[in-house]
Order: structure tokens, then sequence, then C-alpha cells
């Protein structure tokens, strides 16, 4: 694991995981970690890792796709960012927003205001509350506010009387696009999408990442958190691949192409030919569970490169070329 | 162990102590409860009949080292009295809430098993007995009963019944549904296999823990009735009775008449309410909030 | 609307039912009753009476006819609104019941609110602060309340502000010897407290307990973690979702435990002479008054069908879910 540097290092060639020559990306993670304590049915106290030596940096701009599967966690990252991780979770790493380390304090103060997420349903929404008033930045009811709300709306293709319905209401297209609203009404810079098409239309689903990207090309950083690589390829400039707790490669969308020659980690290279459209071969085995998990490399048991070495430590994350890779063989 | 199940319920990790402890807990609790049951049931026993033989001399003293309850107006010993009819209360409790818990399950199978038409109709009954009010009705039960211990155990037994036989009328109709009961009738499994190697034990536990719940409601009615006058005889040491006599001499300052015989009462009943609630904790953790 | 009328006769055609049925069921019970219905009526007079008058007795009761007979009588009349006549206080039941009635909603409607509202109160401050030693506290006393004996309870606080302290009088409804019209509306209430503190103790649990866990399980809520994810401040998040999110269930479970309530009054009313309705089923109960038992067993069941009435309508018209009909 590299060991810090100081962040306003403009002009450096960018070695360092991290840095740009713009200065500090909008957001990084370094080596972040996340457990609980588990009281499982009929099992003792332990501890859980779900999230283990986690690296990624999102510049402003840009949308990060950060794909992994069903389950993997990944919703701990947005919370993580956020800091509204559940109290018995113990955070581990560490995480910089424009290069300022993020504290409990500071995650308070920025969260709603320069940092925003766009949940996954609209069962985060009080149901009990009309729309309108959830959408309203925390605190300001005044007629300015309600007038950014009712703008905001028009913008996204909602009448201004759908301020007045109640989230049950709202059809899932209408429920998307309130949601996104959220996001942008309060005027952040980092937007955070939580696995924000779930089983949703295709028309929708288009709509809403569209909507994304549009926000990205606004000069805003979007972390797109999902499983579907698909619908991360459609609107990211880079793609963070996480498997097992970690991410395994970052890589330009551009690498995602042929047969995946230029993607650098075997099981990068194994969801994109697991693809429909480029022969649906699937990789055999599962994730490990998070109660046992591999010695060395998280991802050796499956991996079709392995060798001995691969057992002895995991690998950290270094560059090569225009992405980063988590491998000791990846050239 | 899915990560996005720790978001899902995101206290789970706090459940005060975990599942060891809690389990511990219980085993404390029970053996506590055993040790609590006995020495009532013994020290009823072994006080003999002499505590409650009139004695003008004992009459009315207050609580001492000799007489930790104290005496009362016939010069009877109040130790011995709660404790014989702590025992009666448990006896009746016992007795009503086990004719309950029989009624409950069998209607409770009835209404899941049988044709359509059953169900409706014991659906019905139980939301009827469920809309009477609960003290009047085991009033109108005991009087026509003529009271008296058997009216008390026929009431009890007949008012508690509908809330437990719902509880397992859904267990069952959500059992007969699951995937794994379906797969083992489409593989030949005979009805009596099923209903004993599958369903028993995912009903057992809370048909368990519902009897156990049972039993404080059971002992706190048949103490009320009998306070009222609708149940067992005076003769008898009954809590209830013991504590509507103690009225009459409330106003004379002879507070003991009613203190520990009703502070006894609770504490049975807390015992019960207590390992009943643990109990169903261990049973389905998810049930409740700690 | 139209939902709205559709649920009304729903209810309207089941309370019928319910009435129908709680009354047949309790007549053949009262009829297999071992109670000789004129010594009842007669009471230590039995002995002085000759076998013309005990026929003459029957007769004038219509207690010789056969039991269907006597049933439909008896149903008609109610029918029409005669509940017959209470053998104890010689007046028609209707009456009877709706003087006790009276004295005992007064009672139990203070106790009501006030354990409602004691009740939300301590269980939104144990909801908010998990695991707290004020958590636990309300647990704990939530528990051990709900194994007291209400009657043990009551003779407790009898003992204490009554006969010890002396700071309340030792039962009734007003002082005793003093004429009724005379009674000031101070005296009234200070008859009033012990026995409506004693129920208000009792109530006080279940609806602290329901609240608590309302309260936690919204506090963990998707909604309230997006809220918080939105940068809204806890108080915040209180006042504007918690509060509102808990208090609908809580106030419907307060109007569903109007049978808890009544079960309560009778026990007080009896620790404290009180002459509500509890007390008048228990002298209908002990002194064979069949036709005031009836009459109170029906009237409330009435009353308790009411109150979970009550509890569903609030949910129909305050749950915007509800009022305004399914998802869009």
């Amino acid at each position: 694991m590299e060991t810090p540097v100081p962040v306003n290092a403009a002009g450096d060639v960018p070695e360092r995981y991290g840095e740009t020559e713009s200065g500090a990306p909008l957001l990084e993670a370094r080596g972040l970690s996340i457990s609980f304590f588990q009281y499982d049915r009929g099992l003792r106290r332990r501890r859980i890792t779900p999230i283990i030596g986690l690296d990624l940096t999102l510049e402003r701009g840009e949308v990060l796709a950060v794909i992994g599967s069903s389950g993997s966690g990944k919703s701990l990252l947005a919370h993580a960012v956020l800091g509204i991780l559940p109290s018995n979770a113990e955070v581990g790493g560490e995480l910089f927003f424009e290069g300022v380390p993020l504290g409990a304090e500071e995650q308070a103060e920025l969260r709603g205001r320069r940092i925003s997420l766009v949940p996954q349903s609209v069962n985060f929404l009080d149901p009990l509350m009309r729309v309108g008033s959830q959408v309203l930045p925390p605190g300001r009811r005044d007629e300015e506010a309600r007038d950014r709300v009712k703008s905001i709306f028009k913008r996204y293709h909602l009448e201004a009387e759908d301020t007045l319905l109640y989230p049950f209401q709202l059809s899932g297209g209408m429920a998307r696009r309130v949601l996104v609203a959220t996001a942008v009404i309060s005027g952040a810079d980092l937007i955070i999408a939580d696995e924000p098409t779930p089983g949703l239309h295709p028309v929708v689903v288009r709509e809403t990442l569209s909507h994304l990207r549009e926000l990205a090309d606004e000069g805003k950083g979007v972390l797109l958190i999902t499983h579907d690589l698909e619908e991360g390829l459609s609107i990211a400039d880079r793609v963070g691949v996480f498997y097992a707790g970690t991410t395994v490669e970052i890589a330009p969308v551009a690498a995602f192409a042929g047969k995946g020659e230029r993607l650098r980690h075997p099981y990068t290279r194994a969801l994109w030919q697991a693809l429909p459209r480029n022969g649906f071969r699937p990789l055999a085995g599962s994730q490990p569970p998070l109660d046992s998990l591999p010695p060395g490399c998280l991802f050796q048991p499956r991996c079709p490169i392995s060798t001995t070495e691969c057992l002895e430590e995991k690998p950290a994350l270094r560059k090569l070329g225009d992405g980063w890779v988590r491998c000791i063989h990846a050239a | 162990m899915n990560a996005e199940a720790l978001l899902e319920r995101p206290w789970a990790g706090r459940l005060l102590g975990g599942e060891a402890n809690r389990r511990k807990r219980t085993l404390i609790l029970v053996s506590l409860l055993a040790a609590f049951l006995a020495f009532i049931v013994v020290g009823g026993a072994l006080l003999g009949q002499s505590g409650l033989s009139t004695n003008v001399e004992l009459r009315n003293l207050a609580p001492s080292l000799r007489y930790p309850f104290g005496t009362d107006w016939l010069g009877r010993n109040m130790l011995t009295r709660t404790l014989k009819g702590l025992t009666l209360s448990m006896g009746i409790g016992l007795l009503a809430s086990s004719i309950s818990a029989c009624i409950a399950v069998l209607m409770g199978l009835a209404a899941a098993t049988m044709p359509r038409a059953v169900d409706a109709f014991i659906s019905w009954l139980i939301d009827l007995f469920l809309s009477m009010p609960h003290l009047v009705m085991l009033i109108l039960v005991a009087f026509i009963l003529g009271g008296g211990a058997k009216g008390v155990i026929i009431a009890v037994a007949v008012t508690h019944w509908p809330s437990l036989a719902r509880v397992v009328r859904a267990e069952v109709l959500q059992l007969r549904q699951a995937d794994y009961v379906r797969f083992a009738k489409h593989a030949g499994r005979s009805r009596l296999w099923i209903a004993t190697r599958h369903m028993l034990p995912h009903l057992a536990p809370q048909v368990i823990v519902g009897y156990i719940l049972l039993f404080p409601h059971a002992i706190l009615h048949e103490a009320s009735i009998t306070f009222l006058g609708f149940g067992l005889s005076p003769h008898k040491p009954a809590i209830g009775v013991i504590l509507s006599e103690s009225m009459r001499y409330l106003s004379t300052g002879r507070w003991w008449l009613a203190f520990f015989p009703g502070l006894s009462l609770l504490a049975l009943v807390f015992a019960f309410y207590s390992l009943g609630s643990n109990l169903r904790l261990l049973a389905d953790p998810w049930s409740a909030h700690e | 609307m139209r939902d709205l009328a559709v649920f009304l006769a729903g209810k309207a055609a089941r309370l019928l039912l319910l009435l129908v049925a709680v009354s047949s069921l309790s007549f053949i019970l009262v009829n297999f009753s071992p109670i000789d219905p004129v010594q009842a009526y007669v009471g230590a007079d039995m002995m002085r009476v000759s076998p013309e008058q005990r026929e003459q007795i029957a007769e004038y009761w219509g207690l010789n006819d056969p039991p269907l007979q006597r049933f439909f009588r008896w149903a008609s009349a109610v029918l029409h609104g005669d509940f017959g006549t209470s053998m104890i206080y010689r007046r028609s039941v209707l009456s009877v019941i709706g003087d006790r009635f009276a004295a005992s909603l007064v009672l139990m409607g203070l106790a009501w609110l006030l354990s409602g509202t004691m009740g939300f109160l301590l269980g939104t401050l144990a909801g908010r602060r998990r695991g707290s030693w004020l958590d636990r506290l309300v647990k704990g006393y939530s528990l051990t309340l709900a194994s007291t004996p209400v009657f043990w309870l009551a003779l407790l606080l009898l003992y204490v502000f009554a006969v010890w302290l002396k700071w309340a009088p030792v039962g009734m409804m007003v002082p005793a010897g003093v004429e009724a019209s005379q009674v000031s509306w101070t005296q009234r209430l200070d008859h009033l407290v012990l026995p409506t503190v004693t129920l208000s103790i009792i109530g006080v649990s279940n609806v602290a307990l329901h609240t608590r866990e309302k309260l936690i399980d919204v506090l963990n809520s998707d909604y309230v973690a997006f809220a918080r994810a939105r940068g809204e401040s806890e108080r915040s998040i209180l006042r504007r979702h918690a509060l509102r999110n808990i208090a609908l269930p809580a106030v419907t479970l307060q109007f569903a435990q109007f049978s808890e309530l009544f079960g309560g009054s009778v026990l007080a009313e009896q620790v404290f002479s009180y002459p509500g309705l509890g007390q008048a089923t228990v002298q209908a109960g002990l002194r064979s008054d069949v036709p005031l038992l009836l009459g109170i067993v029906i009237f409330i069941t009435l009353f308790v069908f009411m109150g979970n009435l009550t509890a569903d309508l609030l949910y129909r018209l305050i749950d915007p879910r509800m009022r305004l009909g399914g998802a869009a």
C-alpha cells in the first residue's frame, strides 16, 4: 500500500494513484475498508468486512461506473462516503473530497450540499409526505427554494402540481426523475447514484442514465454504482470493477472493446466476455462468502491464470498504462 | 452472508449481547423460574396446614422475621396463605392454558387444512371471540357455570384460544405454500411425514412460546375473576380471595394483607412473561426490537 | 367516497352479525345457568315467599315460557329499544346502563387520554435512544406493568393515598351523604383521581412499547436514511418524518384497546366503589340480574366494536395511501 503524499502536487507526472494534473480529484478512496460486527442466527459474534482495501478516484465532469455483482456491498461505498453507515460499522482507510480528508464532521457538512445521493427506489421517500416537501433542501421552505423546485421539476418534465403528489402516486419513471431532482437541487458537485435503475423499463433506464450523463457534462462528478455492465458502459468515462470487497481494475471505457484485449484483470475480461453480445460465456464459480475469504488474491480460486504466487498476498492496485489494476500478472 | 443484508438491518449488529448471550440469559431465566416455582410449591407444602389454622393470639401481626408476610385477622400466617394461593393459581392457570392451547392448535390446524368453508367458519369464530369484551365474557361464563374452580378454568380456557389459533392457522397456511413442502409432496412423501418432518419443527417453537405466554394471562385473569367473586370459593386461599378480603381491613392500616400476596402474584406473572418473551426472541430474533 | 360507503356498509353488516351472535350465545348460556332467577330477585326473602307468589313472579318475568319463545320475546323487545328491567335496580336496563356508563366514561376517557399521551411520550423517548438507561427503564417498566394485577395496584394506591396519606377519598364517586346536586366539580375530581391514575398507569405500557417499536422501525427505514443523506438534522428528521409516521399507529392502537380499558375499569371500580358500568356488571353477575347482564354484554360489545371501527376508519381517512386509493 502506497504511503499518502501531499495532495497539491499539481504539475507532477502522476505515478501515484489518485493524483491528476489539475489538482486533487473530486473524490478519492484509499484502502477503504468497512467492517461490521455480526450476530448471526445460531452463531457467535464475529466480524465481517464487506469492503477491503478499496481504491478509486473520481474527477469533475466524469462518470465513474463502479460495477460489481448484486449483494457485493457496493452500496456500502455510497453510505461510507456520505457518512451514514450504521453505528456498528467500522471504517478504515481514507476518503478525500477535493483533497480534504473526510471525517465525520466534514461529512455532516457536505452531505446534501456538496455530495448528494440518488437512491435506488421510491422507498427512500417518506410515504406520508408530499413529494415537493421532500425535494426541498432541508431547512429551506422559502419562496425562492420552492421556485427552484418547480424549475428543476420542469427541467425533468415534471409538472409543478406534481410537487403535491405522494410517493406512492408516482409512476416508475416519475419517481426516478424526482429522485434525480433531489440530488440536482442540492447543487452538489459529487453525485452518487446507487443502483439507480433497478428493474426498470428500458426507456426509463436510458432516460435516467442520460440525466446522469448530463450532470457530468455540466461539470459535476458522478459515481454510478451498478451491477449492470452495459448500463455502466453506456455513459461512463471510466469503469471501476468491484470484486469481493475491493476494486480489481479501473479502466477507461474504450478498453471495453473487441475481445477485451485491453482489459488487464482476468475478472474484468470474464465480465466483458460474459455479456450476451460477446458470446455469453460465464465464469464458473461465485464470489467468496464474506466469512471465508481465500488467502492472497481474492479472485485466485476462479482465476484462469493464477499461480502459486497469487496465494501469498493480496496485490496492490498499480498503474498500468491508462488504467489501474490489481493483479501481479497484468502487463 | 450478504453484505447488502447488513444495510437492511443496520441495528442487527447491536442486538444486546447477541445470540450466545441470549441463550445464556434464557437458560439462567429458566433455572431461576424453575427454582422460584419449586420454592412456591415446596415451600407451601412444607409450611403445611399449621399456618392456616386460626390462632387468635397471633392476629394482625405486622411483617416480622418470624412472619415475613405478617398474619391476618384470624391469626393465619400470610406467607403460608400466599404460597398456597400461588400454587393454586399456577395449577388453575396451567390447566386452563393447556386446554386453551389444545383448542387453539386443533382449531388452527383445522382452519388451515380443511376445506374453505371450515376455514371461513373458524376464522369468523375467531374474529367473533376477539371482538367480545374480554373480562365481561369471563364474568358471563363463570357466572353461567356457577363459579368455582370449574367455572374459572373453563371460562379462561374458552376465551384465550383465539389469538393462538390465529397464529397456528397463519403458520400452517404459510408452511403449506412453502416450496420445500410442495416439493416433498410431489416427491411422494406421505402427509404425515411432511407434517412431522417439515411443519412441526417450524410450528413447534411458535406454539410453545404462545403456550408459555398464555400462563401469565390465565393466572392474572383467574385472580381477577376470583377477586370479583366469580371464581374460587372463599374457603380456598386463592390470591384473588386473599386480596378481596384484604380490602375490608385496608382502612385499619393492615397493608401487608394486600401488599405481599399481590407482589408475589406480580413476581410469578412477570417471571412467565420474561421467559416467554426471551424464548420468542430466541426462536425468531427479528420478531422484536431489543 | 364510494369506497368509504362500501366499507361502512360492510362494517355495519359485521356489527349486526356480531350482535346477533353475541346475544344468542349469551342468552343460550344464561339458560343453562344453574342460577334460579326467582331466587335472585327475591333474595333473602325467599323463605317467606309462597309457591303461588313464586309462580306469579315467574309469570311476570316470563320465566316459565320455553327458551326459544323467551329469546324471541327478548330479542324483539331489544330491537324496539326495550332491554327489560333490571332486577337489582328496579329500573329499565337502558337507564341503568345509561347512568352507569356516563360515570364510567368519564373515568375511562380520562385514563385513556392520560395513558395515551404518557405512553406515546415514553415510547418516543425510549425509541430515540435505544439501549440507553431510559430505554431500558421504559421496557422494564412496561413488562412489569403488564404483569401487575389492576386490582392490586388499585388497592396499593388506595392504601397509600387514601388511608395512609389521606390525600384522597376512600372511594365512591361523590362524598357520602351529600345530595347529588350539591356535589361540586372539585369534589367529583377528587373521587376520580385514584381510579383514573390506576387505569392510566396500567394502560401506558402497551402504547409505550408499540410506539417505541414503531419509532425504531422508522429511524431505521430507507427514507430516514435518505433524509440523513440529504443533510437533514436528527431533530428535523424526528419532527418532520418520525412523528408523522408513528402518530397514526399509536392513536389507532389506543382505539383498539377499549376491551382492556373496560376490563381494567371493572376491577378499579370494584376497589374504589366507583358506581360505574363495571361495578354494575359485577353486581349483575353476583346477583343474577339476567336482563341487566345481557344488556351490558351487548352494550360493551358495541362499545369495543366502535373502538375497533374508529381505529380502522382513522387509517382509511388519514393515511394518504388509503385515502387517495392505491398506487398510481
